[in-house]
């Protein structure tokens, strides 16, 4: 394997890592619910996609084959993360009640989607 | 009776890809699999999805992806340096309203989808009659800025894709 491939995929993994970690970080340094979902929602998935950036290119140069799987990871990461996000908000909403009469205003006659269908 | 076969023909041509990428080789005998699910899939979950979204303008799908990539290396800077380098208490955080201008439910999960990857906001919930979304950011220096940037930047490329 040349040099600078060598140093490409090891540059990927590091980011990956360092991504990845100030992203667990962020869940465990933030105050509240809310801030706490921004950490994981997002550094993951740059940590995530560098490693499998990394692990990619690893194939390509060093294996004998191109693998494709590492695409299908970042789709299904792409799919599933924000709805895992989404759905935590919405437990949290419901639970919360300092945040629940905090939110702002829809705007329209109806109210937001989780309190309203509580009705 | 074509569209009866295949309800939706672009998910039939989706899943065919997915189960070669999954099987990891082009085979004949694996194309033949992938086709038979292409076809059964759809038609077994048409039910739940009667709608045909409209997909068109392939060039701006492109155009939106690639924004949406680098929206997410930049927003991943931006968190883990407020992660790092700021006191969580000093955060500027708060719930914004955002009202929309798409109408199908395709182009909003997308965009509420959109919202969640990038800059320093998570999508939260919709109001009640699908013409709002509530959005938390992170940091914020006001919500007519991020409402306007999230308008610009995604809402308009997603109506010229969807609608």
């Amino acid at each position: 394997m040349h040099w600078i491939g060598e140093a490409a995929v090891t540059a990927l993994i590091l980011i990956g890592a360092f991504f990845l970690l100030v992203g667990s970080f962020g869940l465990a340094k933030l105050p509240d619910m809310m801030r706490r979902l921004h950490g994981p929602s997002k550094s993951t998935t740059l940590g995530i996609g560098s490693l499998l950036i990394a692990s990619m290119a690893y194939f390509a140069i060093a294996g004998d084959h191109i693998s494709f799987h590492e695409l299908l990871i970042t789709i299904f990461l792409f799919l599933t993360a924000p709805v895992t996000a989404h759905m935590l908000a919405k437990a949290h909403i419901l639970r919360s009640q300092a945040d629940r009469s905090s939110l702002p205003p829809t705007d329209r006659p109806s109210g937001w989607a989780t309190l309203d269908s509580e009705k | 009776m074509l569209l009866r076969l295949f309800p939706h023909p672009l998910l039939s041509v989706w899943i065919v890809a997915v189960w070669v990428l999954l099987a990891n080789e082009v085979t004949f005998g694996q194309l033949v699999l992938g086709l038979i699910l292409g076809v059964l899939i759809p038609l077994a979950t048409s039910a739940y999805w009667p709608g045909r979204p409209r997909v068109g303008a392939p060039l701006m799908m492109i155009e939106f992806m690639l924004v949406v990539l680098w929206d997410i290396v930049v927003s991943n800077i931006q968190v883990a340096s407020l992660i790092l380098f700021r006191r969580g208490d000093s955060l500027q955080s708060r719930f914004i309203t955002l009202p929309l201008d798409l109408r199908s439910p395709e182009a909003i999960t997308v965009l509420a989808g959109t919202i969640t990857m990038t800059p320093g906001t998570v999508s939260a919930d919709v109001s009640a009659d699908g013409r709002a979304l509530l959005v938390h950011c992170l940091e914020t220096d006001g919500a007519e800025a991020t409402v306007a940037q999230i308008k610009q930047r995604y809402e308009r490329r997603l109506k010229r894709i969807f609608e």
